[in-house]
C-alpha cells in the first residue's frame, strides 16, 4: 500500500504543479484582475492538493500520522492569508499571493521532509511574517512619503551592514549574521529592501550625472561592506540592482554598459585578491578534481540533482542530506532529487513568473517612484533565485544565498515576504492612478463638451488633452486633479 | 513564453492606447512605450536565461544520471545495493554470462557459469568492477520490476530483483576463439561491421572472475602478464603489416586515378640516410605493382609509396580514422598512438607506413577500421549491451546500431577491399583460400622488443566478400608470421561463424 501510495503520488504531484505552473502563465492572456480569478481560484484548489498529496505521502513513508496534525497547521494559515489578502485589499494581486503560498507551502514540504524542527521553526517564523507583512501594503498604499527618506535608508542600511562587519567578525569569525535574545538577524536580507528603496527615492526625479554618482558611492559603500564580510552572494545583487536601476531610470544604454564591464573588473580584482574567490570559482570550474575539499558541496548537489529523474525519486526516498546546508543553500537540490525534474523547472517558472507579474505591475505604474521599486524588487528576487538555483547546479559559481520562502532562515523568509507585500502595495497605487485618469478624463470630457455644446473637437481641444495626458503621467499631477 | 512577454507589451501598449484613444497624438504615444522598453529589455534577459537554466538543468541530470551514480562520492549506489539484488547479465541467446544467488547461509553470491570464458568483457564487481559488470552497472543495481511484485517482496522482506542485461556477445564463437588462442597470450575481437554488435571479445591471460577476491593480491602483484587488462580493447601493440591498410588508404586517397599505375622493384631492402627497411625474413619481391605489394605484404615498397605521401594530409587521415583520441565506444578502451605530421623525418616516415616505430594500435581500432572497409566506409559503433529487461520480461531500454560516421569514400573502401581480397587470394593470408565463404583480409607480423625475429603474429579481415556479415580481429603475442598463425585462428571462427 506503502508503495503504491509514493509512487502513484510522484506522477500526481508533478501533473498538480505542471497544471498550477501553466496557469501562472494564463493569468497573462487576461488583462484585468476580474477575468482571471477562475484562474486563482483553480489555482488555490491546486495548490492545495499538492501540499495535501506531499504530507500524505510524507505521513506513509514515516508512518507517523501526526504530521498530518502540521499540516492542519500550514494550511489554515495560508488558506488565512490568501481570505485575508482579498478582503483587506480587494486591489490586490492574487497571482503575487498564490505563488507567495504555493512556494512557502512547497518550503514546508521538503523542510519537514529534511528536519522536522527546522520545519516548525520555519512555519512559527513565517506565520509570524505573514501577519507583519499583511499591514505593509497599507502603509506603502497611504504613507506617500516613503519617496522623501532617501537619507534614512541609505544610512539605516550601511549602519545595519557595519555592525555586523564588525560584531560577526568578533563573534562568528565570517558569518553574516547576530544574535539579539536568542533571534538571529541576517541583515543583509532586510537592507536590501531598504537599497531599493533608496535608489528608487534619489532617481524618480532626477538621473544626472550627480545623481548617478552619488547612489553610486552609496552603492559602492554597500558593496564594500559585504564583501569585506564575505557576503559575495549579497554584495552582487545589490550591485546588479543598482545597476539596472540606474538604466531603467535613466533610460540610458551607457550606463548598462559602463555597469556590466565594471561588474567584469571588480570581479576580475576580486578573483586576483581574494583567496576564498579562486576556490569558489576553481569548485565551479572542476569540482571533481577537489571533491574532497572546496568541490564536496557542489558535487554532492549535483549527484542529488542527477539522480531524481523526471518524476523523482519520491519525498523520503532519497538521500538530499548528504549534501552539508541543504536546507538552507541546497534546497532546490533536494527538491530535484525528492520531487525530480519536472517539477524543478516548474519551480523555477514559477518564480519566474512571479517576476514576470513584478515587472508588469511596474510597466504599469506611471510614478516613477514606484515604477523604480516594483522594479528593483523585483530584479532583487530574481536574481536572488538565479544565483541560488544556478549556484547549486554548477550553472555558474556557488555565492551561498537562500531560495526565497523555501529554504530555512527566517530573516530570508520575512524579507521575502515584505518584498511581495510592498508589490501588493505598489498593485494598489496602480489602481489609484487608474482611477485618476479615469476620472480627470471624464471630467475635462465634460468640460469641454460644456464648452463645445457638442460640436466637433477642435485641434485646441486635442491639444489640451495631450497636456492632460502629460500631466495624468505623474503621480504628483494627479493628485491636483484630485482636489 | 512568447506569449506571456508579448502580452505584457500588449497589456502596455493597450494602456497607452488608452491614454491616446482620443486623442492620436503619436509623439505622446512613442514617449511613454520609450520610458518603458528598458523593463522590457531586462525582463527578457532574466526570462532567457532562466530558460537557459532550466534547460541545463534537464540536460545535465539526464546526460549525468549514470556517470554520477557511479562515483565512489555518491552515497545513493549503497542504497540501491542495498535494496535490489544485482541484476543477471546474459548472451545474446539468453545464456546466463553472470547472475546473484543466495549461498547456503543467505549470503549474496555473484556466479559466472562460464568461469574463465568471459573473463574480462564480463568483468567483474568485486575490488572495483570491470567489462559489463561497470558499464552496465547503473542498469543491474536499479530495479524496474512491476509494483504488484514489489510490493510483495515488501511483505515478505525480501530485496527487489535488479534488472537483467543483454549483451551481444555469442557464447559458441568466444568459446571457439578463446579455445583457438589456446595457451597463447593475445585478443580476439568479433564483430557485425553492419550493425557494430561485438559477438566475442576474447583476452587472454584470462582469470576466473568468481576467484577475483582470492587473487586479487597476485593479480596486483603480477606486472609481467598484466591478466587483468582487456587486451582486446586496452593492449596497445605494434600494427606491423596490419597498418599497410591505412597507408594504402591514403595512397588511394592522393593518387585516386594513378594508384593502379604503381610500379617498384623490390630488392630487399631500401636505405634512406641512416635507416634502412627490410623485407620480412628477407624476402625479395622483385618488381611489384600497387595490388601485390600489398598482398605479398613488401616493406620496402610500402616504405617508397610512405615516402611520396603528403605528410600533413596523411596525419589528418589518421586522425579521421580515430587514431590519438577515444573511441566512441561505452565500454573501457585505450587510445591508439601514431605521429604523422609535416615534421616527419623520412626515417619515420619509413618506419610508420609499415605500423612499426612508436605507432601503437588496440585489436579494437584496427577491427573498427577493418569494419568501415567492410561497410562500405561507414563506420558503426562497437557496443556489447543490447537491451535491458525487467523481472516480468519488458524491456526497459534497448540500444540500437548507431552510426559513428564515415571513416573513407565508398570507392577507397571498395579498392581496400579489393586489396585484401587479393591477399586471401595470392598473398599471405592463402589459408583462407578456397573455402565455401570468401574471406578478404591483411596479416601483420609485427616485431617488438628489441630481439630481431620476434613478432606478434596478426590477422584482422572480413567474410563474406561480396556483403560483409562477420569482422575478425586477432592478435597472437610473440607468435612468428600472422599468416602461419593468426589465419588459422580466423579461419576457425569465420568456420564457426558459418556453421561449417
Amino acid at each position: 500500500m506503502e508503495l503504491y501510495v509514493s509512487e502513484f503520488s510522484k506522477y500526481v504531484i508533478a501533473l498538480l504543479i505542471t497544471l498550477y505552473t501553466y496557469e501562472c502563465f494564463a493569468v497573462f492572456r487576461y488583462e484585468e484582475e476580474g477575468e482571471r480569478s477562475g484562474i486563482y481560484t483553480r489555482q488555490n484548489l491546486l495548490m492545495f492538493a499538492l501540499h495535501f498529496s506531499c504530507f500524505l505521502v510524507i505521513c506513509f513513508e514515516t508512518g507517523d500520522i501526526t504530521y498530518l496534525f502540521f499540516y492542519a497547521f500550514q494550511q489554515i494559515v495560508l488558506y488565512a492569508v490568501i481570505v485575508l489578502y482579498r478582503m483587506l485589499y480587494p486591489g490586490s494581486n492574487r497571482l503575487v499571493v498564490n505563488n507567495m503560498c504555493m512556494l512557502l507551502a512547497i518550503g514546508f514540504c521538503i523542510l519537514t521532509r529534511l528536519d522536522m524542527n527546522k520545519a516548525i521553526k520555519q512555519f512559527i517564523i513565517a506565520s509570524g511574517s505573514l501577519v507583519i507583512a499583511l499591514v505593509i501594503p497599507f502603509f506603502v498604499h497611504k504613507f506617500k512619503f516613503l519617496k522623501k527618506l532617501k537619507w534614512v535608508y541609505v544610512i539605516v542600511g550601511i549602519l545595519a551592514l557595519s555592525v555586523v562587519m564588525i560584531l560577526g567578525q568578533t563573534t562568528y569569525g565570517s558569518k553574516l549574521s547576530y544574535s539579539i535574545a536568542g533571534i538571529t538577524f541576517q541583515p543583509s536580507e532586510f537592507v536590501k529592501i531598504l537599497f531599493v528603496f533608496y535608489v528608487a527615492s534619489a532617481l524618480y526625479e532626477s538621473h544626472g550625472f550627480f545623481e548617478v554618482f552619488t547612489t553610486a558611492v552609496a552603492a559602492g559603500a554597500h558593496v564594500i561592506v559585504l564583501v569585506i564580510s564575505k557576503d559575495l552572494g549579497s554584495a552582487l545583487i545589490f550591485f546588479v540592482v543598482y545597476v539596472l536601476m540606474v538604466f531603467v531610470a535613466s533610460q540610458n544604454y551607457f550606463y548598462l554598459l559602463a555597469g556590466i564591464f565594471g561588474g567584469a573588473g571588480a570581479a576580475y580584482i576580486a578573483y586576483s585578491v581574494f583567496a576564498h574567490v579562486q576556490v569558489r570559482v576553481q569548485a565551479w570550474k572542476d569540482p571533481w578534481s577537489v571533491i574532497d575539499s572546496a568541490g564536496y558541496q557542489i558535487t554532492q548537489s549535483l549527484f542529488a540533482i542527477s539522480s531524481g529523474g523526471w518524476f523523482g525519486l519520491g519525498l523520503c526516498k532519497g538521500t538530499p542530506e548528504a549534501i552539508p546546508f541543504v536546507e538552507a543553500d541546497f534546497i532546490f537540490s533536494a527538491i530535484a532529487e525528492e520531487f525530480g525534474i519536472i517539477f524543478a523547472v516548474c519551480l523555477i517558472l514559477i518564480c519566474v513568473s512571479c517576476f514576470i507579474m513584478f515587472m508588469n505591475i511596474s510597466v504599469q505604474l506611471n510614478d516613477k517612484f514606484y515604477q523604480l521599486t516594483a522594479f528593483g524588487l523585483g530584479i532583487t528576487y530574481i536574481f536572488q533565485v538565479f544565483l541560488t538555483i544556478g549556484g547549486g547546479t554548477k550553472f555558474i559559481p556557488l555565492t551561498g544565498v537562500t531560495l526565497p520562502f523555501i529554504s530555512y532562515g527566517g530573516s530570508s523568509v520575512l524579507t521575502t515576504l515584505i518584498m511581495f507585500a510592498v508589490i501588493e502595495g505598489l498593485c494598489m497605487i496602480r489602481l489609484d492612478e487608474k482611477e485618476q485618469l479615469r476620472l480627470a478624463r471624464a471630467r475635462k470630457k465634460k468640460k469641454r463638451s460644456a464648452l463645445a455644446g457638442g460640436g466637433h473637437r477642435t485641434g485646441k481641444d486635442a491639444l489640451a488633452e495631450d497636456d492632460l495626458q502629460e500631466a495624468a503621467m505623474s503621480a504628483g499631477d494627479i493628485i491636483e486633479y484630485k482636489e | 513564453m512568447n506569449t506571456k512577454n508579448n502580452n505584457i507589451k500588449n497589456h502596455n501598449s493597450k494602456n497607452n492606447n488608452l491614454r491616446n484613444s482620443n486623442s492620436k497624438n503619436q509623439n505622446s504615444y512613442k514617449k511613454k512605450k520609450k520610458k518603458n522598453s528598458e523593463i522590457m529589455v531586462i525582463t527578457w534577459m532574466f526570462t532567457l536565461l532562466f530558460l537557459s537554466l532550466a534547460g541545463y538543468i534537464t540536460y545535465y541530470s539526464v546526460t549525468h544520471q549514470q556517470e554520477l551514480i557511479n562515483n565512489s562520492y555518491n552515497g545513493r549506489q549503497q542504497i540501491l545495493i542495498a535494496k535490489n539484488t544485482r541484476g543477471r547479465i546474459l548472451a545474446s541467446d539468453g545464456n546466463v554470462l553472470a547472475q546473484t544467488v543466495l549461498d547456503d547461509e543467505g549470503n549474496e553470491k555473484r556466479v559466472y557459469p562460464y568461469q574463465n570464458l568471459f573473463s574480462h568483457v564480463v568483468g567483474y564487481a568485486v575490488n572495483g568492477r570491470m567489462g559489463v559488470e561497470a558499464q552496465a552497472n547503473y542498469y543491474l543495481i536499479n530495479s524496474n520490476a512491476p509494483l504488484s511484485q514489489k510490493a510483495a517482496l515488501d511483505v515478505s522482506g525480501e530485496k527487489y530483483p535488479g534488472d537483467d542485461v543483454y549483451t551481444t556477445l555469442d557464447v559458441n564463437l568466444q568459446e571457439v576463439a578463446s579455445k583457438a588462442l589456446g595457451v597463447y597470450q593475445g585478443a580476439v575481437v568479433v564483430t557485425e561491421p553492419g550493425t557494430g554488435r561485438i559477438l566475442a571479445m576474447v583476452s587472454k591471460p584470462d582469470f576466473n572472475p568468481e576467484q577475483i577476491a582470492d587473487m586479487w593480491d597476485e593479480l596486483i602483484a603480477d606486472d609481467e602478464s598484466s591478466i587483468l587488462l582487456n587486451r582486446a580493447s586496452q593492449g596497445l601493440y605494434p600494427p606491423g603489416s596490419t597498418f599497410k591498410i591505412v597507408t594504402a588508404l591514403e595512397y588511394i586517397r592522393e593518387n585516386p586515378d594513378a594508384f593502379q599505375n604503381y610500379h617498384y622493384t623490390c630488392n630487399g631492402t631500401i636505405t634512406r640516410g641512416e635507416s634502412r627497411i627490410q623485407c620480412y625474413h628477407g624476402s625479395v619481391h622483385g618488381g611489384v605493382d600497387f595490388k601485390r605489394s600489398f598482398a605479398k605484404s613488401c616493406n620496402t615498397s610500402f616504405a617508397n609509396i610512405g615516402l611520396s605521401l603528403d605528410r600533413d594530409a596523411f596525419g589528418q587521415t589518421l586522425d579521421l580514422l580515430l587514431f590519438n583520441q577515444k573511441l566512441p565506444v561505452a565500454f573501457q578502451s585505450n587510445v591508439s598512438r601514431v605521429d604523422v605530421s609535416e615534421d616527419t623525418s623520412d626515417s619515420d616516415m619509413m618506419q610508420v607506413s609499415i605500423g612499426q616505430g612508436t605507432t601503437s594500435i588496440t585489436p579494437l581500432l584496427l577491427n573498427m577500421i577493418t569494419c568501415a572497409i567492410a561497410n562500405e566506409g561507414i563506420l558503426m559503433k562497437p557496443y556489447l549491451i543490447d537491451y535491458v529487461q525487467n523481472s516480468a520480461g519488458n524491456k526497459v531500454k534497448s540500444f540500437t546500431p548507431d552510426s559513428y560516421g564515415k571513416l573513407m569514400e565508398e570507392s577507397e573502401a571498395l579498392a581496400i577491399k579489393e586489396l585484401m581480397r587479393d591477399v586471401v587470394e595470392e598473398g599471405t593470408a592463402s589459408k583462407l583460400k578456397g573455402l565455401s565463404y570468401t574471406a578478404a583480409g591483411k596479416t601483420g607480423s609485427a616485431e617488438y622488443g628489441t630481439v630481431k625475429g620476434e613478432s606478434h603474429a596478426w590477422f584482422t579481415g572480413f567474410a563474406p566478400c561480396e556483403a560483409p556479415e562477420v569482422c575478425v580481429t586477432v592478435i597472437i603475442e610473440g607468435a612468428g608470421a600472422g599468416g602461419d598463425y593468426a589465419v588459422p585462428i580466423a579461419k576457425r571462427i569465420f568456420d564457426a561463424y558459418f556453421g561449417l
